[in-house]
């Protein structure tokens, strides 16, 4: 640990090391969680874990509420406001609709499910 | 500090409502709840995001707030507007939307950090490429899809064929690694990663048009894992937890879902994807295997075989869903079970043209899913059917499936309805199904063919037993 503290390189390949466990295992947890879906629920399943794909919707806030600056060396759109937010704010509007219409529709969707009674 | 901590520990919440409601939304009780869970989850992730000070500056809250809004009414409109029987174009855009969102979140990101000086960070550069790559491959796939399976003239639903087809593909690969190296050496030229987005883009095209309408039900499935996939590789550019076991999450439900129809077509994912049907087959030409054997009948001889029956089921295929007869089907099945007789429905997994299918059709008309059989389940009971009604389907009725190892369908799991005591084949004409083969089944002795469009069939049908039942 304390070698990690004092190393930037270390700690940079330590990050990387925890976010790809933290993938890795999310993999498998989705896989085993899933497994036994049966053929009813296939297209409610695609259309509501596609909404929670629409997750990228936190990275377009990042990325459309980056703080503006007037040294900022990317490309300037409008006034103060360059490039990346400009790609953020498409982000944003493009992910919640896949959030927003995915939720929407698999609940639509699953309440024309019914049983007999 | 404080604020670190509090955002990280709801991203985890988040996360875990995510696991609970995709455990929930494989269970048809329990679906609904788990819908729910996961949009709390993501109502949680959002909220907290805009609590970040840092990302929600006074001079940049009119963008999200805009953004935030346009996408939510889109999103809102298209869910309550969209048909139920148009689920696997809508299906198929959503899914190139979230590829689209993950692709310019990675290009913004990394246009950040080499703002912020830290553009030589491995993590950023390499998972940025990768984004952009799945993320283009995502939109382009799924906006192909979305014109197969809503009929646009420009994209053809017979797969798209030509020499050297598998070298360019190829080639778009070793370009894609070329500019991931690229865009680590010099991550301030923007150039390459646009240029990474051009050839994802030309991939999932060539990919996409390369597979026909049958085989709709593995690519749709496949763009769902390549849009959570591609999330996750968003969540490497910004180290977010939150991104990276959500789109593990789903780029693995995607997976099982493809596993699953390939396994229904008995075919490898490689298969689907670079071979494919349309080559030289081994089957007997059609001439031999109809001549002088098919039976031709008229409503009322079918009406006449229904009267008799008192088991009855139902294999609905892509046709009932072009010829829209899912409610003369409803009304059909009210009929039947008016006068006391037994009606299934017998559900491959691949019929239609996305996963579950028939299941939202039907389910759309209000027949009670526990009348929807699998194919597992019926099999074994297809003996017990006084007739088997087969309404647009064909290849996965074809028992050259089961009987002929020559066959291009060999080994695919089939619905064994010509063990039923009689099967009426609903379909316009003897063209072949997608798999291009004769099918055997409208030959047998115990088979007869109802020739006329899907839904104008049932409801001449439903005038016919009423006249029967008047008589």
């Amino acid at each position: 640990m304390e070698e990690i503290v004092k190393n930037p390189a270390l700690a940079k390949a330590f990050i990387f090391l925890m976010v790809l466990s933290i993938f890795v295992i999310a993999i498998f947890v989705g896989y085993e969680v899933i497994l036994r879906v049966p053929p009813l629920l296939h297209t409610p399943l695609m259309s509501g874990s596609n909404a929670i794909s629409g997750i990228t919707v936190v990275g377009a806030i990042m990325a459309a509420g980056l703080a503006v600056t007037d040294k900022a060396k990317i490309i300037m759109i409008y006034g103060n406001y360059n490039l990346a937010h400009l790609l953020g704010f498409l982000a944003v509007i493009f992910a919640m609709i896949n959030v927003v219409g995915g939720f929407l529709v698999t609940h639509r969707m699953l309440d024309k499910f019914k049983r007999k009674d | 500090m404080v604020e670190l901590v509090i955002i990280n520990l709801s991203y985890l919440f988040a996360s875990v409502l995510f696991i609970l409601g995709l455990k929930k939304l494989s269970h048809p009780r329990t679906a609904v709840r788990g819908n729910l869970y996961g949009a709390i989850g993501m109502l949680i992730a959002i909220v907290v995001t805009l609590f970040d000070k840092d990302v929600f500056p006074k001079q940049t809250w009119w963008i999200l707030l805009s953004g935030a809004a346009i996408g939510s009414l889109i999103g809102a409109v298209g869910a309550y507007k969209v048909k139920m029987t148009s689920m696997p174009e809508m299906v198929a855009l959503f899914n190139g939307f979230g590829g689209l969102a993950s692709t310019l979140v990675a290009g913004a990101a990394l246009l950040d950090a080499v703002d912020k000086g830290m553009g030589n960070d491995l993590q950023v550069t390499i998972s940025s490429a990768a984004s952009g790559l799945i993320g283009a491959v995502t939109l382009w796939g799924s906006l192909v899809a979305f014109g197969k399976l809503y009929g646009l003239k420009i994209v053809p639903d017979r797969p798209v064929r030509y020499p050297g087809e598998q070298i360019v593909k190829v080639a778009l690969l070793a370009l894609s690694i070329f500019l991931t190296v690229m865009i680590v050496k010099h991550p301030e030229n923007m150039n390459y990663y646009i240029w990474m987005n051009v050839v994802g883009s030309l991939l999932g095209i060539l990919l996409v048009v390369a597979i026909g309408g049958a085989d709709m039900p593995v690519v749709i499935a496949l763009m769902n894992s390549y849009s959570g996939i591609a999330a996750a590789a968003t969540g490497f550019v910004l180290t977010n937890n939150v991104l990276i076991v959500s789109g593990s999450l789903v780029g693995a439900s995607g997976i099982i879902l493809t596993q699953l129809m390939c396994k229904a077509m008995n075919r490898s994912l490689a298969n689907v994807l670079f071979g494919g049907f349309g080559a030289v087959s081994e089957s007997a030409s059609a001439d031999e295997v109809y001549g002088g054997k098919i039976k031709s009948v008229s409503p009322d001889d079918v009406a006449i075989y229904l009267d008799t029956a008192s088991k009855i089921c139902i294999v609905p295929g892509y046709g009932m869903a072009v010829g829209q007869a899912q409610h003369a089907v409803k009304d059909l099945t009210t009929l039947l079970e008016s006068q006391g007789k037994e009606v299934d429905f017998a559900i491959h997994p691949v019929a239609g043209r996305m996963p579950g299918h028939m299941n939202v059709l039907l389910a759309e008309v209000d027949i009670p899913y526990d009348k929807l059989k699998e194919m597992d389940e019926i099999n074994p009971a297809m003996g017990s059917y006084d007739v088997a009604i087969v309404l647009g389907a064909n290849d996965v009725v074809n028992p050259d499936g089961r009987t002929n190892p020559k066959s291009v369908i060999a080994g695919m799991p089939i619905i064994d309805v010509d063990k039923a005591k009689t099967v009426i084949v609903i379909k316009r004409s003897l063209s072949p199904g997608f798999a291009g083969i004769p099918n055997p089944l409208f030959a047998l002795d115990n088979s007869f063919m109802y020739f006329a469009d899907g839904k104008k069939a049932i409801l001449d049908l439903v005038v016919a037993l009423k006249n029967l039942v008047a008589v």
